[in-house]
Order: C-alpha cells, then structure tokens, then sequence
C-alpha cells in the first residue's frame, strides 16, 4: 500500500532539462533513454515482481549507460497506480512498464495526457496508438506440472491457492486440471482464493487447509513461496511460481513456472531507442521463451519427467495444445466440442471451470 | 483421517494465525492505554521480522533472533517515542511516517536474506503429554511465542487491573493533566508504555518471520499490523476482550479457506469479507448486550501532553 519513489525532485529537473535539451539540438547523443516499470509487489517477493525486475536488469545490462531505469515498487492497483504512472511520465521517462493487471485503467488514462510517451501494460487487454499490451502463456506451463501433478498424486487431488477470480487465473486453474485428467481421469483441484496476489500468511494458511483436506499437490497463481515452504514442512509436493523457488523447498518443488521477462524488456527498449516502436498486443508462450519451466526436482518419477518433457515439447512444436476438446464444464455441459481448441480469445476472456474443479 | 483429527488440525491453524495478531494489538493496547497512539504497528512488526531472521540466519541461534525482534521493535517504538512525546511532533502522521519507514527499512536489511532457509522456531514437545490424542497437538505442541503471547495478555490484563502502576498507566490516558498534577512523569510513563508496544510488535514480526511462514521476504505482514489496531478498537482496549478478537479473527479468516477447500459454493469474495463483517457483528452485540461497558477510548488518546512548568 505505500510506494516507494526512486524519483527525486532533482531527478524530475535534470529530466526536464534533459528534454529541453534534446528538443533545441535533436536527439542529443549522451541523453540516455529513460525506462520506467511500475510494480505491483516488492522486488524481494520473490516470484511475479522480482521477475518483472531481472526484466528491467536486462535491459540496464544490455544498454549499459544508454538507458536510464526507474522502479517503483509497491504500487496499490487503483487511484496510487494513475499517480505514479503520471509522475514517471511527466518526469521524462520515453517507456514505461506497468506490470500488473489493475494497471490497466490507469495505463489507458495516463497514455492519452502523453501522447509521445510509450507505455507497456502486462496481462491487460487495451491498446491504443501508444499503448501495447504483452502477456506470457503461463497455462502452457501449467498444463506441465498439471501433467507431474497427475503422475505423482496418491490422493488424486491438488490444492490450488488462487489469488482473484480474472480469466488468466481462472485459464491457469483449468489448464492445470485438464493436464492432470489425463494421467488420472479423476484428478479433481480444491481451489481457495486469498483475494491477494500477495499475503505470505494467508497463502501458506491456505495451502495448510487444503492439505487438511487431502490435498498432496499444492500449487498457486499468487506471488510468495510461503504455499511452496508449507507443502515441504508437511511432506506433500508442490510447484513454484513465476521464479524457480527450490530455495524455500528444496525436496518438494517438483519444478516452477518461469517468467522471463527479459528478452521483451529488451528488444522493446531498443524499438524505442530506435524509433520504431509500434503498439501491438502479443501473448508469448514457451515456445518465444517468455515462459519457462525449471529444473525437475529430485523427487520426480522417471514417467511424470517423460511424461511432462512430451507435454513441454508438444506445445512448443504446436502438436499440443492446453484446451484441446472435448472439454465440458462442472455442470456437465459441453463448452468445445472434441477435436477443437480454443481460440485465444475465448481463453482471454474465460469464466467457467472444467469439471473436476472444486471452486 | 479422521474428521476429529482434521478439526484439531485446523484449530492448530487458528492458533497460528491469531498470534500474530493478538502479540502486535496487545502491544498497542497498551500504548493507546497510555494515551498514545501509534499508527506505525505494521513498520515495528517488519523491523522485528527481518531482524529476528537476520540474527537468527547470522548467529544459528533462534532464542537471539526472537531477543533481536524485541530490541528492533523497542528502537522503532523509541524513536517514535522521541518525536511525538519529547519533540511533540503529530502522533498520526509520526505513525504513519513509521510503517513507511519500516517497510523501506526491512527491505533494504532484508535484500540479503531473501531466499534463505532458516531453522523454525521449535515447538515444545513435553514427553507423553504432547502426544496425547486431541489435547496433545491442540494445547501442548506449540512454539514458546504462542505461550508467550497467551501469558503476555493475562499479564497485561492483571497489570492494568490489579496493580499501582497499571492504574498510573490509565490515569496518564485518561487524564494526563491530573496524573501530572499528582506527581507522576506522565512522559516517562508514555515513553515505556510505547515501548512495551514496540517489544510486542517486535515479537509479533518475530513469529511471523521465524514460526508462521519461516522466511524473510518483503512487506510480509501484509496489512496484519492494521488489523491489529483495529483489534485493539473492537476490544475495547480490554486485554481479555482482545484475546477473544484476535482468536475470532484468525479463527474466521481460517474457517472460510477450510470452507472454500470444502468447495461450500459461496463466492471467494463474500468469504473474504466474513473476518470482518464477524468482528463488526459482535462488536456490535457488546455494545448493545447486557455486558454493554465502556466502549470510548482512553480520554487523551492522541493528545500530546506539554507539562505545565
């Protein structure tokens, strides 16, 4: 809920003035492009911001004095987000990041007052003339360890700790069932909701009651590893999220989801450096490398490993696809028909669980 | 397993989940008693937790990790302590300016210490009696913290009742103009009421860096140091009355995540709110009930005190 600035008053000046600068003699050389990225976590978080934030280290080693970067952490999703944003633009800064869903209305009403800044705004869904939107296809990772889940789950269920009920975590909650039907028909996913990206307590709380309840997979769409380190104390398996936390469970990571961040960050920064830059709005997979799986853990069976590599090299040569018909909702009723997949459209805007989702 | 052992399960959650809380309101409690307020809860929690884990990471010692939490719960509280009663600066914003301080604080301690492993706080085990059935996992296989805080509340509760100096403690809230004409340092007696909160706050960060989820990563209490002043608000300012809330709340939160895992088909959303709409409820039920107390605060809570020369 508070934000830290990196931003300073003299900052803001020697912006300014740089600007003035570049409009009376050009483009002038020794300016530095100036990177802003606006967070929705702590960097520390360990999982969707501290990757956000190797994102924004990529670019400062790619471009070394070139580029100029500013983070701001900590940033609430709401009436905080539209000031922060608006201070980055103002200050001088050519492209900013706003990497969290919630931005997305302050995004939009920050880029029509700064026409000639450029703003990136992850997982959202509008674009205009200076505004692009880009996503990672975390369902594909997760039809992966939805794939180990079933191989290696005795009680057939999983613990799912799920943050807000949006299509992209709702996409990841069905990816991960229909992975693990697969190997084991029965496969059903306990889903709780914490309604926070971000609650160390109330996510390992979660997973805890999960576990009292049978579950011996426990997996997350929220942002700490606290889920992760409780399935290691009470000796069930789990998967990480956004970053590889072997660290926090070291015997029960079985394998994380990887966002990587940086190779965007990167060829974005340069489109800006060289004046090419166009909105678009992309959804990148395993396949461009902006989502990635993590080394196996020890513990995994020879044919959960096997089983998940098919699983990982099938979506990247595009043999496999995560929603593959038939699928059929809880209520039984047919949502896409077999042999069809669904359109990325239809995955961006879902709101109904598969069968075999406890939510 | 059995139905009965699941419930003992979840109650042991509940136990967890409520420490915290009970550990960082009752140290506010006693500072508002005072006549202090100090909105800067959540900044001395996050001083605590980080430091505790540092020290316990740095020496291998958990016993000097938890003594750390207190001291860097204490120093936060002092400061806050020099600037509002001796340099008279707003409680409120001095508060506020606290939690903004211990969040940027423990992340910039904590940058080293994220992604470490630490050994948790261990649970007592006493021979035969932590292994009875029901009885042995519920009461008597928890960690010395959890102990702690239980006996801290009676503590305070007797100390504010019973004794001479929790009666000097009310009277500086109540009325710090005729505590002062009476003789006592109304100003030293704020300075250690303040700091008791910062060693409770310490110790309440202290659990959640080394019990509750063992590991230091950033702002992670995550709003608990607000629902611990808000505790200290539906309690009255009554130590047992805050026991019994700060169970409620950790018991509720609990209970709707053992629900959403049960799959009740309520939506996520009105879960989420029951914590609270169960607080305001039975704080409304004190206030109207036959118990109906005193439900005002402390007279001088947030008053600066200028002694008269």
């Amino acid at each position: 809920m508070m934000t830290r600035f990196v931003l300073t008053r003299r900052g803001f000046l020697a912006g300014s003035s740089a600007a003035a600068l570049a409009l009376g003699a050009g483009r002038a050389q020794a300016a530095p492009t100036r990177v802003g990225f606006v967070y929705v976590g702590p960097i520390g978080d360990y999982g969707w911001t501290h990757g956000h934030d190797l994102g924004r280290k990529a670019v400062e080693k790619a471009f070394g004095d070139k580029v100029k970067t500013t983070h701001v952490e900590n940033v609430a999703e709401g009436p905080d987000a539209e000031r922060v944003i608006r201070q980055l633009a103002a200050g001088g800064h050519e492209l900013i990041f706003t990497t969290s869903f919630g931005f997305m209305n302050p995004t939009i009403r920050v880029a029509k007052q700064f026409p000639k800044v450029k703003f990136e705004h992850a997982t959202g869904y509008q674009t205009s003339e200076n505004v692009a939107v880009y996503n990672a296809r975390f369902y594909e990772g997760r039809s992966v360890i939805g794939t180990i889940a079933g191989h290696m789950s005795k009680s057939g269920v999983a613990g799912y700790v799920a943050s807000f009920p949006i299509p992209e975590v709702v996409m990841g909650i069905n990816a991960f069932t229909l992975a693990a039907q697969k190997v084991n028909p029965n496969f059903k996913t306990k889903v709780v909701w914490v309604n926070s990206w971000y609650d160390p307590g109330k996510e390992s709380d979660a997973a805890k009651a999960m576990i009292d309840q049978g579950a011996d997979m426990i997996t997350q769409h929220t942002d700490s590893p606290a889920p992760l380190q409780v399935a290691e104390t009470r000796g069930v398996f789990g998967f990480g999220q956004a970053s590889d936390m072997r660290a926090y469970a070291p015997r029960a990571q079985l394998t994380s989801i990887i966002d990587d961040w940086s190779d965007y960050y990167v060829e974005r920064v340069k489109a800006v450096m060289d004046g090419t830059w166009k909105t678009h709005s992309i959804w990148h997979g395993m396949k461009e490398g902006m989502v990635k799986i993590a080394p196996y853990g020890s513990a995994i069976t020879e044919a959960a490993r096997a089983d998940a590599e098919r699983v990982r090299t099938g979506i990247i040569d595009g043999s496999v696809h995560s929603f593959t018909g038939p699928l059929v909702n809880q209520k039984g009723e047919e949502m896409l028909p077999a042999g069809q997949v669904l359109t990325d459209q239809q995955m961006a805007t879902m709101d109904w669980y598969v069968a075999g989702v406890q939510s | 397993m059995s139905s009965e052992f699941a419930f003992v399960l979840t109650l042991v959650t509940v136990i967890s989940a409520a420490t915290p809380l009970l550990l960082a309101a009752l140290g506010e409690l006693v500072t508002e008693r005072s006549g202090v307020l100090n909105l800067g809860v959540e900044g001395m929690m996050l001083a605590g937790a980080v430091s505790g884990f540092a020290v316990t990471v740095s020496t291998g010692s958990v016993a000097l990790g938890v003594l750390a939490a207190a001291l860097a719960g204490m120093l936060m509280a002092f400061v806050f302590g020099v600037l509002t009663l001796s340099l008279m600066a707003n409680q409120v914003a001095t508060g506020l300016a606290l939690t903004i301080f211990g969040i940027g604080l423990s992340s910039l301690i904590g940058a080293g210490f994220v992604g470490i492993p630490v050994t948790p706080l261990p649970k007592l085990h006493i021979p035969v009696i932590s292994s009875l059935p029901v009885v042995g996992p519920l009461l008597f296989s928890h960690d010395a913290l959890i102990y702690l805080s239980i006996a801290l509340t009676v503590g305070v509760a007797w100390f504010l009742k019973r004794t001479r100096w929790g009666m000097v403690l009310r009277a500086v809230g109540e009325s710090d103009e005729s505590a002062h004409s009476i003789g006592y340092n109304v100003i030293a007696v704020r300075y250690l009421a303040v700091v008791f909160g910062g060693f409770a706050s310490g110790l309440a960060g202290a659990f959640l860096s080394l019990s509750y989820t063992p590991m230091w990563i950033e702002h992670m209490t995550a709003g608990r140091g607000w629902i611990a002043l808000a505790l200290v608000v539906f309690s009255s300012w009554r130590p047992l009355r805050l026991l019994f809330g700060a169970y409620l709340f950790g018991g509720v939160t609990i209970l709707q995540l053992y629900a959403q895992g049960a799959g009740i088909g309520v939506p996520a959303q009105i879960m989420s709110m029951l914590p609270y709409v169960a607080t305001i409820i039975v704080l409304t039920v004190i206030a109207a009930g036959p118990w109906r107390a005193r439900l005002d605060a402390p007279a001088c809570l947030g008053k600066p005190f200028r002694p008269a020369t």
